[in-house]
């Protein structure tokens, strides 16, 4: 017997279906889905999904931004999910209602309703009867709950899946029509503006503030515990108000923070929380010749968006409605009701975008430095930005890695037993998801709330510091073991791939090592040790795309890289070409990739080009600064990252796979790039570089 | 207050503020034009780029007085949905970004580009936008949109 149908995740969490979509009388359609763009182009898969379903032009379809007061709760747009999980229940509900209009369509025409059809939204039938989802859109109630009998379309009866519909966003970007929350002006708009010590846990001894009161167009000064800032008529009045406060402000010395140049040395002196991530026992006694152990570590790396965080705020009496570009409405609005004490329902948080999101950044952090700036402006909106220096040194860094692999290897120099230790700051620490709350000002406040201390989401969601270290090889056996740190100096969450880029590279290195020992090629090597068909292919199809293994030509290294996110997400593969002296030029990316069905092939192929030149830009170039007291790489100086003359050309073949789910392909390109690159180098010189980044200091390291 | 005089996408403007107050500041609080965007503050990533005589400058380090008789132009100045600039059409044919935040400082750099250099190489290109900053990774895919607008700027 069939299982009974399920409805999708979000679907059944969300089940009112006119949370999801409603229609306008004026031929729109409303989708209203719970993830947000963030830069990664979902809205238009989304859209694509809907139209496909409904039967409506695309040019029909309105794309509503996320907010509290009335989207469907999916949590937060992270981990490559949303197209799983949002396009799924996008696609059913949409399937349902397109069943619910035709039945509504065959009672008004009397005609059966399995003899009608809907195209761009007009419902018609024998006799030439008709009617559209406009016509009927009063007389259908959508407040019902979905139900898990409607069928989505065959694969082959949709038109726009699978092909690269252009970006819905994108014409406004290039006209100056910016939807950035940055650029709006709301009527009577404050602007406000936040003085933070360079030390996160500096207290703050004295303010003396009597220059700041005198700063032209000035409305409030806030101070709550070490919490302190301005609010003013003008962007202008507030920055000087800004300098000014920053003047009068008198800090202590805070914690010290680690020695940079010794990540490994803290990361395993910690205290820690010791999980055993996975075991594999050995099917049978095998006979060990030698181990092999080697270190890999990352650095702190930062979000370091082209534009710095920034939020409105309004206050209406004990109601404040708050304008972010959170990727979790619903989880800043639990966070700013722990920090006001408030019920949710006198919070409502609305999306609003801002610039490229790579994961958990200060967007929730400004979202409550508005809020209570705004307290202060009689219920006008205060728009609140963060400086760059802040936006450097204050929003959450994706987290310092040290990863220990040791291998068993047997006579014959296979593999018989694998260990791979990672020590870390946990990988998450999301507003909305505790009994406190995660944003920076609640730390400061008078009153303060303990500092959260980042943790990592179980290996069945994926992993944190833990993701990907379980191998996708085939080995007989292995120990797989994750130390959290307990304490944390400096302040990490949720970075794109979590673990898995610091992981992968340090896997696919060490495969890439034993392999060369052995004398084997590194591609049929890693083939030997995989059973996965699709892991297969994408190595195939990259080897075969970049002519595996051209031929040597001095001072030009080639190195492959491999993984599936999440070891249940995308495939990517890459070969990475590079060039190398004193120091390294990478210049040429050559991935595969496969995630299923492939919505909008050419928004994928954007995701995986931009994953591979940010992943290529982590690993030559990133690395948060410090000394003993503060975060020193505030800038674009202190913390370059790849510009334009040093991007490597990217190749990208999709392997597009119609008949099986879609993944996300935003986090696919980042380990396998790193591991890649890194591999490349010690094809050209002969170096085994495992501390990233890859530059000149760390290649005279290497080789002494 | 004394004011400062001039060109802002073709029309002349005269604004009564200090001097030393910096462009990007006066564009997009006196003036309402929000193309240009912050970034650093410090010239150092392009978003903010606008051009000036025809090169293009970072305007969130450069003081109002310093443009005082020139032509400023911002993305708005460049063209528009009715009218767009062949590099508004490149960009949106080859889908050129991700988020877009950096984009209206690139168009002005290859705008600025393409006026002293109207057939660039690949690398022509590069180097011209190497003072913007891209997070997202569409490089490429913009440096392909300029080459294109400037072969269509080329067949007409």
């Amino acid at each position: 017997m069939n299982a009974p149908p399920k409805l999708p995740v979000s679907l059944a969490a969300n089940p009112l279906l006119s949370s999801w979509l409603t229609f306008s009388r004026d031929g729109h359609v409303l989708v209203s889905p719970g993830k947000v763009e963030i830069g990664q182009g979902i809205v238009t898969a989304l859209a694509q999904i809907a139209a496909d379903e409904l039967d409506v032009d695309i040019a029909r379809v309105r794309m509503v931004r996320a907010s509290t007061a009335m989207s469907p709760n999916e949590g937060v747009t992270s981990g490559s999910l949303s197209i799983q999980q949002s396009g799924r229940a996008l696609r059913h509900a949409c399937a349902e209602i397109r069943r619910i209009f035709l039945v509504a369509a065959s009672d008004r025409l009397g005609v059966a309703a399995d003899t009608l059809s809907v195209e761009d939204g007009t419902i018609s039938g024998p006799g030439n009867v008709r009617t559209s989802y406009w016509e009927l859109a009063e007389d259908v109630d959508l407040k019902r709950e979905a139900t898990a009998g409607a069928s989505a379309k065959a694969i082959a009866q949709r038109s726009l899946a699978g092909h690269s519909v252009e970006r819905l966003d994108i014409p406004d970007k290039v006209f100056g029509r910016p939807p950035f929350i940055q650029d709006q002006v709301l009527p009577n708009m404050l602007y406000g503006r936040v003085l933070r010590p360079d030390n996160a846990r500096a207290s703050l001894i004295a303010l003396k503030d009597e220059t700041t009161r005198t700063t032209a167009g000035l409305v409030a000064i806030v101070r709550d515990g070490r919490f302190c800032g301005v609010v003013s008529e003008t962007e202008n009045g507030a920055e000087i108000a800004l300098q000014a406060l920053g003047k009068a402000a008198v800090w202590s010395e805070g914690d010290a923070l680690p020695d940079e140049n010794d990540l490994a040395s803290f990361l395993k002196a910690e205290p820690s929380e010791l999980t055993v991530i996975d075991t594999r026992p050995a099917p049978t006694p095998a006979t060990k010749a030698r181990t092999i152990r080697r270190q890999y570590t990352r650095p702190y790396i930062a979000h370091a968006s082209i534009a710095p965080s920034c939020a409105i705020a309004q206050w209406t009496g004990d109601k404040v409605h708050v304008w972010t570009h959170s990727q979790g409405v619903y989880l800043l609005r639990a966070d700013l009701a722990l920090v006001l004490n408030l019920p949710v329902e006198n919070i409502t948080v609305e999306h609003m975008e801002g610039a490229g999101c790579y994961g958990h950044n200060a967007a929730d952090d400004v979202a409550l430095d508005a809020v209570l700036l705004a307290r202060t402006a009689g219920g006008r909106p205060v728009r609140v930005q963060w400086s760059r220096q802040d936006e450097m040194s204050q929003a959450p860094f994706g987290a310092a890695m040290a990863i220990e692999i040791e291998a068993d290897l047997d006579p014959a120099g296979e593999i018989v037993d694998w260990r791979h230790a990672v020590w870390s700051n946990g990988h998450a620490a999301r507003p909305g998801r505790a009994t406190q709350p995660a944003l920076l000002a609640g730390f400061e406040l008078e009153k303060p709330f303990p500092r959260m201390i980042s943790s990592n989401p179980p290996q069945a969601n994926g992993g944190g510091a833990d993701r990907n270290a379980i191998p996708l090889y085939n080995f007989p056996a292995w120990t797989i073991e994750s130390h959290r740190l307990l304490t944390m100096p400096i302040r990490t969450s949720a970075l794109r791939t979590l673990g898995a880029q610091g992981n992968v590279f340090a896997i696919e290195c060490f495969l890439d090592e034993i392999a060369s020992e052995r004398a084997e090629d590194p591609v049929a090597f890693r083939l030997r040790y995989l059973r996965d068909e699709r892991a297969r292919d994408v190595i195939r199809a990259a080897a075969k795309r970049a002519n595996w293994k051209p031929e040597r030509t001095p001072g030009i290294g080639h190195g492959i890289g491999f993984a599936r996110y999440k070891n249940t997400g995308a495939y990517c593969a890459v070969v990475a070409e590079i060039e190398g002296d004193e120091d390294i030029r990478v210049r040429k990316l050559t991935l595969a990739v496969d995630v299923g069905e492939a919505i909008n092939p050419d928004g994928v192929i954007n995701q995986i080009e931009g994953g591979a030149i940010q992943a290529t830009s982590w690993v030559l170039k990133e690395r948060v600064r410090f000394d003993q007291q503060r975060i020193t790489s505030t800038s674009w100086s202190d913390y370059p990252i790849l510009r334009f003359t040093e991007v490597p050309d990217v190749e990208v073949e999709l392997i597009q796979r119609s008949e099986l789910d879609p993944v996300g392909a935003g986090e696919a390109a980042h380990g396998p790039v790193t591991a890649a690159i890194a591999n490349a180098v010690f094809d050209c010189l002969g170096v085994r570089i495992r501390n990233l980044p890859i530059n000149r200091d760390s290649l005279i390291a290497a080789m002494e | 207050m004394p004011s400062v005089r001039f060109r802002l996408n073709g029309v002349e403007r005269d604004v009564d503020t200090d001097p030393d107050r910096m462009l990007l500041d006066v564009l997009r609080g006196s003036l309402a034009v929000t193309g240009p965007h912050f970034g650093c503050g410090a010239g150092e990533c392009g978003a903010c780029n606008v051009m000036v005589d025809g090169r293009a400058v970072s305007s969130c380090d450069m003081p109002l007085w310093s443009v005082a008789g020139k032509e400023v132009m911002t993305l708005e100045g460049l063209g528009s949905a009715e009218h767009p600039h062949p590099l508004q059409r490149a960009f949106i044919a080859e889908q050129a970004l991700q988020c877009g935040y950096c984009v209206s400082g690139i168009l002005i750099s290859a705008a600025a580009l393409l006026k002293q250099n109207p057939s660039p190489s690949k690398d022509d290109v590069k180097r011209a936008l190497d003072g913007n900053l891209c997070r997202c990774g569409a490089h490429n895919r913009m440096v392909r949109a300029v080459l294109r607008a400037a072969a269509e700027m080329a067949a007409r």
